[in-house]
């Protein structure tokens, strides 16, 4: 036993893929300490906020400022006009604007905008343009206008009283302030999904939502796999042809078919994540029930099962103790699948809309169906999705490592 | 075959059958016997001639297609698993492959506090449950101080197959099936193992059932001897009798089939 674990760890594959999953685990323990705002709070008040710290824009007004004497002027201008924008400006100037290509730089932030000011008339004839594209030039004019004035922007104050506004501090284009001041920030890392719930602590407490659902579901199908198997491999006869009969008709019938109809049947109330974790456990044992019974088939003429029925042991007690532990490593090997594919078959259903109904915590497949049913990957929020396919995989891959190296310790044959 | 000794274990048309319709396979084909107590009887067949079927059983571990087997003179009722605990006291056996006869989850130990359960030394305290171990052991020339908490897969091919000779000594059957317990040792050992069986006999008065291919072996051991072919019992007598004077040619070619060492050996028959 203390061979064979020491072995186990002794397989690369194993220790990483194992490595992988402990960190996985251990961070849906330690994350919740830390953090402990409610997962699901719905802190944005909109979709999909990018990641990043976002502080208090009137507690950056009011806090402390210093003054920085670096070039604010192109950055900004940057920041406010998109690459798309300038080639749209280019592109109108030489159809429309009479100008050739040789006088428009897009590199020239400040050069473009004096030209298409000087240059860009809405009542202009712009043949070959669509209303809507005409429109966007209005409106991209617009948000233009006035862009390269370099006045302070005044902070003003209505006066409780009178009602007028009062001029309360003027803010110039050089003025910083140092975040760590501000004492009303936050930081999302992985930004904000459609509810505005923070992408990062939903993602943990999906992951261990999703963990529990896959070893529920492995813990059900590797138990129903095992007893099954058990019996019908060592008691044979028509107990073995019952058996089988179930098991050949559960495994012709698509697996998640069936899982799609219970999980549709059960209704969306009662659809909590325990009892989909049960329903996944529930339709996925055949294929244990399967190779345990082949290998309990060949274990039940050997010689040891022989001695030990004459020496006078019980059925329950050769199975036990005579045919189990030859299967452990075999069991804990499928018990390592069956949760890795608990959890990929959660988030199947879970994109379909028929996952675990709560509104009580997340699940891996249910933050890809609100990504995807708010178009998060059309409007480029990769955040909302891209981590969570990343943790799915990263669990599949490290299970799928570990069962890898045991299978390698198990079987020497397959060592590389 | 002396008459005066009790019948211990006959059979009369005992059959197996395994499968059904066009896959039928008749492997042992209503065979007659007739054991007796105290003696050694050989069942000498070829691969596949049905001896290990035969084996399993007598042994009850396989049902019987058709025919009786007489248990003392008495027909075999092993119906239920309290029967053929009580059968199993009666008769045991050691088998072909020491390696693969033990479970190795177990220790040594377990295997043979098990034979004292099982005779009814349950309660015994152990002290007692020990000396019994130790004297077990040093029958088969093993020291059980030696043996303690190791377990089988620690021990050599022939160490394992004295300790099974052992776990015979402390559970004293009436009958021994031996299912070719020296074909995976060496020759060294080979007499040392047919000696101890030997010797356990005259220590207990136990009817010993040696099935093997070893003609030469089973004349060497036994007092009766049976031929297997096919399932079927050819021929039977003394070992006198059917070794050194064959009626049937399928004896006799079993007889020759035995490699020689300063003859050259005949391989047409093969």
């Amino acid at each position: 036993m203390k061979n064979t674990l020491r072995q186990v760890f002794h397989s690369p594959k194993f220790v990483i893929g194992f490595v992988i999953f402990a960190a996985l685990l251990l961070t849906t323990i330690i994350y919740p300490i830390v953090v402990t705002a409610d997962p699901l709070e719905m802190v944005g008040n909109g979709n999909f906020f990018k990641p990043g710290t976002y502080v208090s824009v009137k507690d950056a007004v009011e806090g402390t400022r210093y003054t920085l004497n670096i070039d604010v002027k192109s950055g900004s201008l940057d920041n406010k006009i998109s690459a798309e924008d300038k080639e749209a400006m280019k592109e109108w100037l030489l159809k429309f604007g009479g100008l050739t290509e040789a006088d428009i730089d897009t590199n020239d932030v400040e050069g473009l905008i004096g030209l298409w000011e000087a240059n860009y008339s809405a009542d202009a004839q712009q043949k070959g343009l669509t209303a809507s594209k005409k429109k966007y030039y209005v409106r991209l004019n617009n948000s233009i206008d006035g862009i390269l004035l370099d006045n302070d922007v005044i902070i003003a104050r209505e006066n409780p009283e009178t009602g007028e506004l009062e001029q309360s501090a003027t803010v110039g284009s050089r003025e910083f302030v140092n975040t760590k001041d501000v004492a009303n920030r936050r930081t999302f890392i992985l930004g904000t999904d459609n509810f505005g719930r923070d992408v990062l602590t939903e993602l943990v407490q999906a992951t261990k939502t999703s963990l529990r659902v896959g070893i529920i579901a492995g813990v059900i199908a590797t138990l129903i796999g095992l007893f099954l198997g058990l019996i019908s491999g060592y008691v044979g006869g028509v107990v073995d042809d019952i058996i089988m009969f179930i098991t050949n008709m559960f495994t012709v019938i698509p697996s998640f078919v069936l899982l799609i109809l219970i999980s549709y049947s059960v209704g969306q109330n009662a659809r909590g994540v325990n009892l989909v974790g049960i329903i996944i456990g529930l339709t996925s044992w055949t294929w244990t029930t399967r190779s345990v019974r082949s290998q309990v088939i060949s274990l039940r003429n050997r010689d040891h099962v022989n001695l030990s029925k004459l020496s006078g042991h019980s059925m329950m007690r050769i199975v036990l103790t005579d045919i189990l532990p030859y299967l452990a490593s075999y069991v804990v090997m499928a018990f390592i699948l069956q949760i890795s594919s608990g959890i990929l078959s959660e988030a199947q259903l879970s994109m379909l809309g028929l996952g675990p109904s709560t509104s009580t915590a997340a699940t891996l497949g249910l933050m890809m169906n609100w990504a995807t049913a708010y178009a998060a990957p059309l409007n480029g929020s990769w955040w909302a999705y891209f981590p969570v396919v990343v943790t799915i995989a990263l669990i599949a891959f490290s299970l799928n490592l570990m069962n890898t190296g045991l299978d390698q310790v198990f079987n020497p044959q397959l060592r590389d | 075959m002396s008459d005066k000794r009790a019948a211990c274990l006959s059979g009369k048309g005992v059959t197996k059958i395994f499968g059904m319709g066009d896959k039928k396979t008749v492997a042992v084909d209503h065979v007659d016997f007739d054991f007796r107590e105290g003696e050694i009887v050989s069942i000498v067949g070829e691969s596949g001639s049905g001896k290990t079927t035969l084996s399993k059983m007598l042994l009850g571990l396989i049902s019987v297609t058709e025919g009786e087997v007489m248990f003392q003179g008495k027909p075999r009722d092993i119906g239920n698993s309290k029967k053929k605990k009580e059968y199993w006291k009666g008769i045991q056996a050691i088998f072909q492959d020491p390696f693969s006869s033990y479970n190795t989850f177990n220790k040594i130990d377990a295997v043979l506090l098990d034979c004292i359960n099982m005779r009814g030394g349950k309660n015994l305290p152990y002290e007692e449950k020990f000396e019994m171990m130790r004297e077990a052991c040093s029958f088969v020339n093993l020291e059980f101080k030696e043996l303690t908490n190791k377990y089988p897969f620690e021990l050599s091919g022939g160490q394992m197959q004295r300790l099974m000779i052992a776990r015979i000594f402390l559970l004293k059957p009436k009958i021994l099936l031996a299912d070719e317990p020296t074909s995976m040792i060496d020759a060294c050992s080979r007499a040392t193992i047919l000696d101890m069986l030997l010797k356990l006999r005259d220590e207990i008065n136990m009817t010993i059932i040696f099935i093997t291919h070893d003609i030469g072996l089973a004349y060497y051991v036994s007092d009766s001897v049976y031929i297997m072919e096919h399932g079927k019992f050819v021929e039977h007598g003394t070992a006198e009798d059917v070794i050194l004077r064959p009626k049937a040619a399928y004896t006799q070619r079993l007889i020759n089939d035995v490699p020689k060492i300063y003859e050259e050996w005949d391989l047409s028959t093969v």
